[in-house]
Parts: structure tokens; C-alpha cells; sequence
């Protein structure tokens, strides 16, 4: 199974496998990491903010515009910014590396 | 003064909204309390243009029509709303309760209902060490008395309505700049474009970045540092005026001595009352085993309250079980 490198917002590294048909967020969920996601994934809320690494933002689909509208309400935004409900996971971002944004 | 009804509703989220429909089949009458300005909750406020596909017999609704068209269906019952203000307390009476609202609002009726979805929406607050020291003072999540920015130096922080909304507004009679993290602005259309040409005309300031520190200077003054692409610089201002949306929070229903798990209240599931008698909890804001937060069981679950807090309204009398499709008294009620 494709595989995910997730930095948490103490600093710690960790590997998890993930299944292409769910989102970002939805794996980061369900693996036990602490990220909000209170709109469940619906592009309402911002609280599932993470940073993606240099090497891979370009490899991801483009922000669509109801995102980059919900960034707005996020703090600490960076270019590498994006709200991870908003990511398909797919077999091609095998190795992918996340980190999540602070609260 | 002290208004008196049957039923204070706390929340006009979807599920508020359709308890009065419910109470007010068995002739109960219903005040509702929202700290919003709007009824709808959760559906009017997070995600008014978005659609939900799991109505029964609406394939799809966004939630704004499904806002209006509760309002079609309880409008019958003519419900008083209580708009713009927050529960803060509840106290007992003999027979009933007095709600309280931070507007000095009271409120005296039989039952409670909390329909408060995940809480009170408010302010979203940005990450600034220590900026809770400048908060009602030098920094304001809302604005009430708009006087006291006349002449001042102000600074906007954000992209949506109220803040485009705000600095077209403040420019006026204010000294405004406008700090958001990109060009681009979400808020309606029209703002922007008077907004952009109160730049052009140099009415106003725009600054591309986000504000990372603060702290106070002489004559009460406020210094904020910003920074964009990693480049940080300062601006002193009297005011800060962060809006960067809504979040929900508990808020002072936590108080109230209901029993609760993991901050939502108990109830059961045959009444849905809480752990004090004549407070009932539906929707979002309850819980019991195997609960779903979806809009479908909140609207089962005001059917079932109503038939409890029947029996607080109306100790003598007998609730008869009545179909709307069949019954005259129901439907001279709904005026159809
Ligand atoms: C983006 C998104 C998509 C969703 N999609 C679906 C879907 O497809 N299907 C579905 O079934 N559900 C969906 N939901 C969930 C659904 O919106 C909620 O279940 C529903 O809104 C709950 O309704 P409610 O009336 O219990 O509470 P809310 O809608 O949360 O309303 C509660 C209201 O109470 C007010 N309030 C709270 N405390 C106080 C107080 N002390 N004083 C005054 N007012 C107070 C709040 O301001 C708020 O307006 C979605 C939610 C989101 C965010
Ligand atoms: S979970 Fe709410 S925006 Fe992603």
C-alpha cells in the first residue's frame, strides 16, 4: 500500500499506509491524529490545515477556488498551504509529506 | 420586562426550527433565542450554498432553502425569535424557568428545549500571544459602537464580508488599512470593487500579509507585526479589528448542572430530556448511544420531546395521536 510521511505539531515523524479512496483528511482522521476537521469535510471549517512539503505541492491538483476562499480563515497560511479534506489521495502520492499546522 | 410563553427554544439552528413545528401541533407555543442574526444555524451560516443530499424526499436542498423553507412550515405557529443574543443563564421558578439573555432579554415558560447545535458560534480568534490582554480594549471581534473609532488608526485583518463590509464603512470617519494574506477577497463582489476603488483613491491601505505579533506602545497604542513572504515589518494602530469567520463553542450552556459527555448533553431516548426534569436537548447538542448528528434524527427527535413536554404544558389534558393528513383540528392549525 502507498504510503504517507506526516510531521504532528509536537515535531514527531511517523509512516502510516494510506487507501487511495479516501482524503487526506479522512486518513489523518481515522489514524488517530489530532486535526479538527468540524465540518467533517465539506470545505466549511479550515481546521484540517496542513502544510505539504516543497517537493510535492506541485503534484497535487490545484486549489479550487472554495478552498483557497476557506484558507482565509486559517492562520499561520503558507504557499504550501491547503485544507487536507480538500485532498484526494491517490496511488501516485506515494511517499507523500504532510505536516500539520497548528491549531 | 418578563415575556411569558410555553417553550423557550435555545437555537434556531434546522432542528430548533422544526421543534416548533412539532409543539405547536399540540398547541404549544414557542419562543426561539439564536446568537446569530439569522435563523438556520449551522445550514444558514457554514454552508448556505451547499447542497444535502440525505432529506428524505428532497434529492437535494441546500441549506439555505432548507432555512427557508422551515420557516414556511412553522410560520403558522408564529414563533417569536429573540435574534443577536446569547442564553446566558436559566433559573427556576415554580412552575417553570426564566431564561436569561446577555441583552437582558427574560424569558418565562414551562419547558426548556437546547437545541444548540455544537454551541454558540463565535468570533474565531487569531493565534496572537498575549492578544487576549488587548481584547473590549484595543481589539474587537465585533463591533457594536462604531463612535469610537472616529478619527482613529485602524486595522482590518481578513478577506470575507464583514471585513471588506467594515472598511468600507470605517473609511469614512477612519484612518483604515486592510491586512489580508492575498489579493484576492471572498466577500461579495460589490464590496470589493468599493473597497479596491477606495485604494485607487487612497482612501484606504491594503498590506498583503499576516499580523504574527503584538504589543502595546505609549498612548495606549497597539504596534503589530506582519509578515509576508517571510519578510516582516510593523504598524502602529489604536485598533485591531480581526474577522476571520465564525467557530462554535459550548459557552454557557456547561453551566447549567446538565449532565453531559464529552460536552453534549445526555438525554434519553424515549423523551429526550436531560438530566433535569422539564429541560429537553435535541439535535446536534445531545447525545445518547449509537447518536448520529444528522438533521434526519434531530427532526425525529423533536417529534418525540413534543410529546413529553405536552405533559408539562398541559398536565390534564390527553394527547390524542393525530395524522396531519386526516386531521381537521390539525390542519385549521396549519391553516390549510
Ligand atoms: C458543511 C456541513 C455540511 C453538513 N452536511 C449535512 C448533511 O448533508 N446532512 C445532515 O443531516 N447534516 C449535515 N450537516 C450537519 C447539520 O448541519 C447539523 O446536524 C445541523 O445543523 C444540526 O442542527 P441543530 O439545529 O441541532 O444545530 P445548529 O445548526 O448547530 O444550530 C444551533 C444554533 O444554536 C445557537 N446557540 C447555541 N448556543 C446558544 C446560546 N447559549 N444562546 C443562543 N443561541 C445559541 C447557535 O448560534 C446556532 O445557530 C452538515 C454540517 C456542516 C457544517
Ligand atoms: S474539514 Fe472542514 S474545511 Fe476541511
Amino acid at each position: 500500500m502507498p504510503k504517507l510521511r506526516i510531521t504532528d505539531r509536537s515535531g514527531k515523524k511517523s509512516e502510516i499506509e494510506y487507501d487511495s479512496n479516501f482524503t487526506l483528511m479522512e486518513t489523518l482522521r481515522d489514524n488517530g491524529y489530532d486535526i479538527e476537521a468540524s465540518c467533517g469535510g465539506c470545505c466549511a471549517c479550515a481546521t484540517c490545515h496542513v502544510y505539504i512539503d516543497k517537493k510535492w505541492i506541485n503534484k497535487l491538483e490545484n486549489m479550487d477556488d472554495d478552498e483557497e476562499s476557506m484558507l482565509d480563515q486559517a492562520f499561520d497560511v503558507k504557499n504550501n498551504s491547503r485544507l487536507s479534506c480538500q485532498i484526494d489521495l491517490s496511488d501516485e502520492l506515494d511517499g507523500l509529506e504532510i505536516e500539520i499546522a497548528p491549531e | 420586562m418578563t415575556e411569558k410563553t410555553d417553550v423557550v427554544i435555545i437555537g434556531a439552528g434546522p432542528v430548533g426550527l422544526f421543534a416548533v413545528f412539532e409543539l405547536g401541533l399540540l398547541n404549544i407555543k414557542c419562543h426561539l433565542v439564536d446568537n446569530l442574526d439569522k435563523v438556520g444555524g449551522q445550514c444558514a451560516e457554514l454552508y448556505p450554498e451547499k447542497p444535502i443530499y440525505d432529506i428524505p424526499s428532497r434529492p437535494v436542498v441546500t441549506g439555505q432553502q432548507l432555512t427557508d423553507e422551515l420557516i414556511k412550515q412553522i410560520n403558522p405557529f408564529n414563533p417569536k425569535f429573540h435574534l443577536n443574543q446569547q442564553v446566558e443563564s436559566i433559573a427556576k421558578t415554580d412552575d417553570g424557568w426564566i431564561v436569561q439573555t446577555n441583552i437582558g432579554t427574560k424569558v418565562e415558560a414551562k419547558c426548556i428545549v437546547v437545541a444548540a447545535g455544537a454551541g454558540s458560534f463565535v468570533p474565531r480568534k487569531p493565534p496572537i500571544e498575549n492578544i487576549e490582554n488587548f481584547e473590549n480594549k484595543n481589539v474587537f471581534y465585533a463591533i457594536r459602537d462604531k463612535s469610537i473609532f472616529k478619527n482613529k488608526k485602524i486595522l482590518i485583518a481578513g478577506g470575507g464580508d464583514s471585513a471588506l463590509d467594515w472598511t468600507n464603512e470605517l473609511s469614512k470617519d477612519s484612518n483604515v488599512t486592510l491586512i489580508h494574506r492575498r489579493k484576492e477577497f471572498r466577500a461579495a463582489p460589490d464590496s470589493v470593487s468599493k473597497m479596491q476603488e477606495l485604494e485607487t483613491k487612497g482612501k484606504i491601505k491594503f498590506l498583503k500579509g499576516q499580523i504574527k505579533k503584538i504589543s502595546k506602545i505609549q498612548n495606549s497604542k497597539l504596534m503589530l507585526e506582519y509578515e509576508n513572504d517571510d519578510e516582516r515589518s510593523n504598524i502602529e494602530v489604536d485598533y485591531l479589528l480581526p474577522f476571520f469567520g465564525l467557530k462554535m463553542e459550548l459557552g454557557p450552556i456547561a453551566e447549567w448542572g446538565l449532565n453531559l459527555h464529552e460536552n453534549l448533553i445526555k438525554v434519553d431516548t424515549e423523551k429526550f430530556e436531560t438530566s433535569t426534569p422539564s429541560i429537553f436537548a435535541i439535535g446536534d447538542i445531545n447525545w445518547y448511544p449509537g447518536k448520529l448528528k444528522l438533521i434526519l434524527s434531530g427532526f425525529h427527535e423533536s417529534a418525540l420531546m413534543a410529546q413529553e413536554v405536552f405533559k408539562y404544558c398541559f398536565p390534564d389534558k390527553k394527547n390524542i395521536f393525530r395524522y396531519t393528513t386526516s386531521s381537521k383540528e390539525l390542519q385549521k392549525k396549519l391553516g390549510v
